[in-house]
């Protein structure tokens, strides 16, 4: 018997070699020697036919030669696999990945909700009106009567005498000082329309409104609001300048523009040359407009502003032609 | 409004050169959209000598010339037939562009070398003679740029006036500002006339019938005048400022419109009847022929300038026909006048016309400057066309305009604006603005705008002067402190986000389309009569008739996107928009607008390469989506239905449902009905959903909240059924539903299948029962028997057969 052992191991030694790193053949070499019905269990089995004497040091050979091999086999696997990994044929993974399908936001809305954010985080809370709006709203209460020539600065879409759609998003700020008492802080995103169509024009486009009114507001807190705005929307060095301007609802009023995002401020065709780009209007809500709404001028002020998306998203995305935004080809919405 | 950089210099002494005062105009809020210097290309054409002319060998119109251009002698290939040794021409040198664009270049003509061009007046853009070179005085200065020589290097700016500031559409408007800037003072226009003529109220009279309408009107009279050319200086100017030269009177008019801002109007005397101004309202349908001679009909509010007879202008807007200065006239009458801003702009925006003169009146002229603007008309007219004029004027005010009195408070300003600027600094800016101040104690100032500033009333618009002048980058960034509090979140306008996003989750690409659409289009859904969604909001103006009506449904939007990427060749379609629909509401003045949520799909079910599939999508598609949007307002199945009930005109009725939540339809799904389909153009099948957002909002549950993780095992069974083809296979998933088995935790349908071995009218589906108990782990014996007596009952209910 123990040279059956002995001779097993021999053997056992000199197949584990022959299979080399041949992961099958030293699987079937373990079932063969070691398996249920393998040769060295036999031996095991056999065991049981030795004389009670010498059955501990047959015991204790078989037990060598099984620890033996199990090792060899044991290192002969480990090797083969290892090499198996090493040395297989690899995944072509140059292949495309299976995309789950997704889709996307239109870049008006992406943009709208990136300008809605950062004033959120500032405190200010999102409030909505209707398109089509009163002339009240949309010119008389924000100081803009009906023969006043500030009405040309904005072709407007009647649907009657005394309804509009809406020409910009300042009827919110009327609104919704109506609704609610001082200090308020609201943005008010929507669409807005005017009869003119261009390159540059769409006869509907989107802006988002904003207005804080309260104790003590100044025109520098407008200047830092709207500062903290071109920083977090452009880039905190981007520069920016306050201009004065216009608007029959505020007084004094302020275009901002910021340096243009193309050529840096050196001056280039986007900026025609003068290394600025306008990006939105704001100013002090005007006396006018407060006693609209029973609001007392000597105990609140306020500033409002309002920008429009597209010229925001056609400057962050580099979008040359605004009639993109409203034809909804495919190729132009999965850019973003 | 254009201002040339000369003639602003006529009234103000500049610290700058206009590329610099351009920069500052724009930052005190006189926007310099363009700086412009006109005869730029000047600078390159020379006054050139022409030393010897020879014969080109090879054509006999042309000559070959020598040319001094101050420097050295050009060779020039010339075709003018006045060309001559000895005479001073303009000389355009290589590099030039002139004004009709083309560009002058060292060249070959015929074999000859040409060095240059020669020029008329009409190639140089500054006359009309085009027969031949332009022959310049013997004492021009050889190589001097003409633009030199001729005094044309102005530098034009062209300044965007905001409606407030009717006072800076004039040059001495313009040098205000400059003057402000610049720290200096204006110089304006020396006025002095000399009357030799007859006293005015002898010859004239002005009787306002609306001093409402026409508080002032001013009037002075002259006599022999001879109407000729204007001289070039002056046509020039007009010119340069887009307003054509008409004849030496009528220019005098428009020249004192764009000195003084003040529009005049100048007529002939002689056809004024009874020699009497009267200023009236029109009668309705009134009829008067303006000076581009077409004949209006007028309004009730239209203010009209008349004579003893009849209207002879319409006030502040345009002169008429029968009193135009002719050819003959030769006593003038010249009308200098303050009209009611409103009045005159109601006018021009109801009668269509917009001119130079109601463009400055609706903005509000001087009402002090009347006299001055009549004087100083008078005067260049006598210098320009001869003439004396009448003793006196007329000066028709009988309730002088008032100029406000305005107190200004330091510290308010300084806390409003965030400055802290002293009283005197703030006196100093208003003073330069030639505003009267007067110091009323240390924190307090009394301030009189001038008459020329109508826009200035209150103590805000102080602020304003104070600090656009003191320049806006002066105030400081400040942060404003507020009480931390905020209203809770829109849960419209959160829930309308979270929709989005749920959709462009699985797929989808969100459009914005036009909220205007046409009535065709809404017609094209083939809407019954009666819908009231073919009752849409009309505009009154609207750009097309493709764009005359807001939509009443976001479908026409869509399928015309769905048509315009089909035909970009984007052939795989997942679109979707939630936006408005306008539906008027009877007795309101607004509409309703309610946000709906609507799709189209097309094409390819999966388009991905390599793993996709050419399946085209159906209805299974569509209805996944509208099943993902009901979960993830938190809809139980259970108060959901897809129905055949109330289908819309516009879905194939073979391929659509209606889709009702806890009762109420809320949207339809589905294929397109193929007429809808053609009717927009459409060649393939398009499935749609079309959902009512307000419904859906309104219905939607809040989230039913957490369910414990079970703590045994479940045993799943599947029921194979062969049942007829027309059977829903929501009815046995609702009939085993509906059975009193707790251990039932879910039924869902796990197969379809239609084909062999089954005959044409069966189906075969399987529902897979998943059993669990809360409290114990069940057994096989136990769930046998209970899924043989759900089966039992199953087949009996159903008339099926075990598959």
């Amino acid at each position: 018997m123990e040279d059956a052992a002995r001779a097993l191991l021999a053997e056992a030694e000199q197949a584990v070699s022959a299979a080399g790193t041949d992961l099958k053949a030293l699987e079937a070499l373990r079932v063969r020697i070691l398996g249920r019905k393998g040769e060295l269990t036999a031996l095991f089995k056999a065991l049981g036919q030795v004389d009670a004497e010498r059955r501990p040091a047959m015991g204790k050979i078989l037990n060598e030669v099984k620890t033996r091999l199990e090792a060899l086999l044991e290192e002969a696997i480990q090797r083969a696999k290892e090499q198996a990994t090493r040395e297989g044929e690899r995944l072509d993974i140059t292949a495309p990945g299976r995309r789950p399908l997704r889709g996307r936001l239109h870049p008006i809305t992406q943009t709208a909700m990136e300008i809605a954010a950062i004033f959120n985080r500032l405190g200010f809370e999102t409030v909505e009106g209707p398109e089509v709006e009163l002339d009240y709203y949309n010119f008389e209460a924000l100081n803009i009567p009906k023969d006043h020539p500030a009405r040309d600065m904005q072709d407007t879409f009647y649907v009657s005498e005394d309804v509009v759609l809406r020409t910009h998003t300042s009827p919110l700020q009327v609104r919704t000082m109506e609704r609610k008492k001082p200090p308020i802080k609201v943005i008010a995103p929507g669409k807005a329309y005017r009869c003119d169509s261009d390159v540059t024009h769409s006869p509907m486009f989107h802006q988002v409104e904003g207005l804080m009114v309260g104790r003590g507001v100044s025109f520098g807190d407008l200047k830092g609001v709207l500062t903290v705005f071109v920083h977090q929307m452009f880039g905190p060095d981007v520069g920016l300048r306050f201009r004065p301007s216009f608007f029959p609802f505020t007084e004094p009023s302020a275009e901002v523009d910021i340096q243009c995002v193309i050529c840096k401020g050196s001056g280039c065709r986007v900026c025609s040359q003068s290394g600025w780009l306008e990006i939105l209007g704001s100013g002090m809500v005007d006396p006018e407009v407060f006693k609209m709404v029973g609001y007392d001028p000597e105990e609140v002020t306020g500033f409002a502003f309002g920008m429009g998306i597209e010229r925001i998203a056609m400057l962050k995305y580099g979008i040359n032609d605004l009639r993109l935004f409203f034809e909804n080809d495919l190729r132009f919405l999965r850019q973003f | 409004m254009i201002v040339s950089g000369a003639w602003l210099r006529d009234y103000v002494t500049l610290t700058m050169d206009m590329e610099q005062l351009a920069q500052r105009l724009t930052m005190v809020g006189l926007e310099v959209e363009a700086v412009g210097k006109p005869y730029a290309y000047l600078q390159t054409v020379v006054v050139g000598e022409v030393t010897a002319v020879e014969p080109h060998p090879k054509a006999d119109k042309l000559k070959i010339c020598r040319v001094q251009d101050g420097r050295s002698e050009r060779r020039i290939v010339c075709g003018a037939p006045n060309v001559a040794a000895g005479l001073r021409v303009p000389l355009a040198l290589p590099g030039t562009s002139l004004p009709s664009g083309m560009g002058v270049h060292e060249t070959v003509i015929r074999g000859e070398l040409s060095q240059g061009m020669l020029c008329s007046q009409k190639e140089l853009n500054l006359g009309d003679d085009a027969s031949g070179l332009w022959i310049l005085p013997i004492d021009a200065p050889v190589g001097t740029p003409l633009a030199v020589y001729l005094d044309l290097e102005d530098v034009i700016l062209d300044v965007s006036v905001t409606p407030n500031r009717g006072d800076c559409l004039s040059m001495v408007g313009m040098a205000r500002e400059a003057a402000a800037i610049c720290g200096t003072s204006v110089r304006y226009p020396r006025i002095v006339v000399e009357e030799t003529g007859p006293p005015i109220d002898s010859l004239a009279s002005v009787t306002l019938e609306d001093p409402v309408g026409c508080p002032r009107y001013a009037a002075r009279l002259i006599q022999g005048v001879r109407i000729g050319p204007s001289p070039e200086w002056m046509k020039r100017r007009l010119e340069a400022a887009g307003i054509r030269s008409i004849n030496n009177v009528v220019d005098v008019t428009n020249y004192v419109l764009l000195e003084l801002g003040q529009p005049l109007h100048a007529f002939d005397y002689d056809r004024l009847r009874e020699g009497r101004i009267v200023v009236r309202r029109a009668v309705s349908g009134e009829r008067f022929a303006t000076l581009d001679g077409v004949e209006r009909s007028l309004f009730d509010d239209t203010l009209l300038i008349c004579d003893g007879k009849g209207p002879v202008a319409i006030a502040g807007i345009m002169g008429g026909l029968e009193s135009e200065i002719t050819p003959t006239t030769t006593r003038v009458l010249i009308e200098s006048a303050y009209f009611q801003p409103e009045c005159i702009r109601r006018s021009s925006r109801k009668l269509g016309l917009r001119t130079e003169s109601s463009y400055r009146f609706e903005r509000g002229v001087d009402p002090e400057g009347v006299l001055r603007a009549a004087d100083r008309a008078a005067q260049l007219m006598i210098e320009l066309a001869g003439g004396s004029v009448a003793k006196g004027r007329i000066d028709a005010y009988p309730v002088p305009i008032p100029r406000p009195t305005i107190v200004l408070r330091v510290p308010k300003v300084n806390e409003f604006l965030g400055m802290d600027l002293s009283l005197e600094s703030m006196a100093g800016v208003l003073e330069a603005l030639e505003m009267d101040v007067e110091t009323m104690d240390a924190e307090t100032l009394r301030v009189t705008p001038p008459s020329f500033r109508p826009d200035i009333t209150r103590e805000v618009d102080l602020a304003e002067e104070v600090a656009r002048l003191t320049g806006y980058d002066k105030v400081p960034v400040t942060h404003a402190q507020v009480p931390l509090y905020s209203d809770p979140v829109d849960p419209h306008a959160a829930a309308r986000q979270e929709l989005k996003r749920v959709l462009e989750a699985v797929g989808f690409y969100e459009v914005l389309t036009y909220s205007f659409t046409s009535e065709r289009a809404l017609g094209s859904l083939q809407l019954p009569d009666d819908d009231p969604r073919l009752r849409p909001v009309r505009l009154l103006n609207p750009l097309s008739e493709e764009q005359a009506v807001m939509r009443t449904s976001l479908l026409p939007g869509l399928l015309q996107t769905a048509r315009l990427n089909l035909d970009r060749g984007n052939t795989d379609l997942r679109l979707f928009e939630l936006s408005k629909v306008f539906l008027p509401r009877q007795g309101e003045l607004l509409p309703r607008e309610d946000h709906h949520l609507a799709g189209v799909l097309a094409g390819r079910r999966d388009p991905r390469a390599v793993y996709g599939s050419e399946d085209p999508v159906d209805y299974s598609d569509v209805k996944g989506v509208v099943e993902e949007i009901l979960s993830s307002c938190w809809l139980d199945e259970s108060e959901v239905r897809f129905s055949h009930d109330a289908l819309p005109v516009y879905c194939d009725p073979r391929c659509a449902a209606s889709l009702w939540v806890k009762g109420m339809v809320v949207g339809s799904l589905g294929r397109l009905h193929p007429d809808v389909r053609e009717a927009f153009d459409l060649k393939r099948d398009i499935y749609y959903f079309e959902l009512d957002f307000e419904k859906l909002f309104a219905l939607r549950n809040p989230h039913p909240g957490f369910v414990p993780l079970p703590k045994f095992p479940s045993v799943t069974r599947d029921l194979a059924l062969i049942v007829e083809g027309t059977l829903p296979v929501a009815d046995p998933l609702a009939f085993i539903r509906s059975l009193p088995e707790p251990l039932v935790e879910s039924v869902t349908v796990f197969d379809l299948y239609r084909g062999k071995p089954l005959a044409d009218h069966q189906k075969g589906v399987g529902y897979r029962i998943v059993y669990r108990a809360a409290d114990r782990n069940l057994t096989d014996e136990e769930v046998n028997a209970l899924h043989q007596r759900i089966t039992d009952q199953v087949l009996k209910a159903f008339g099926a057969t075990l598959r």
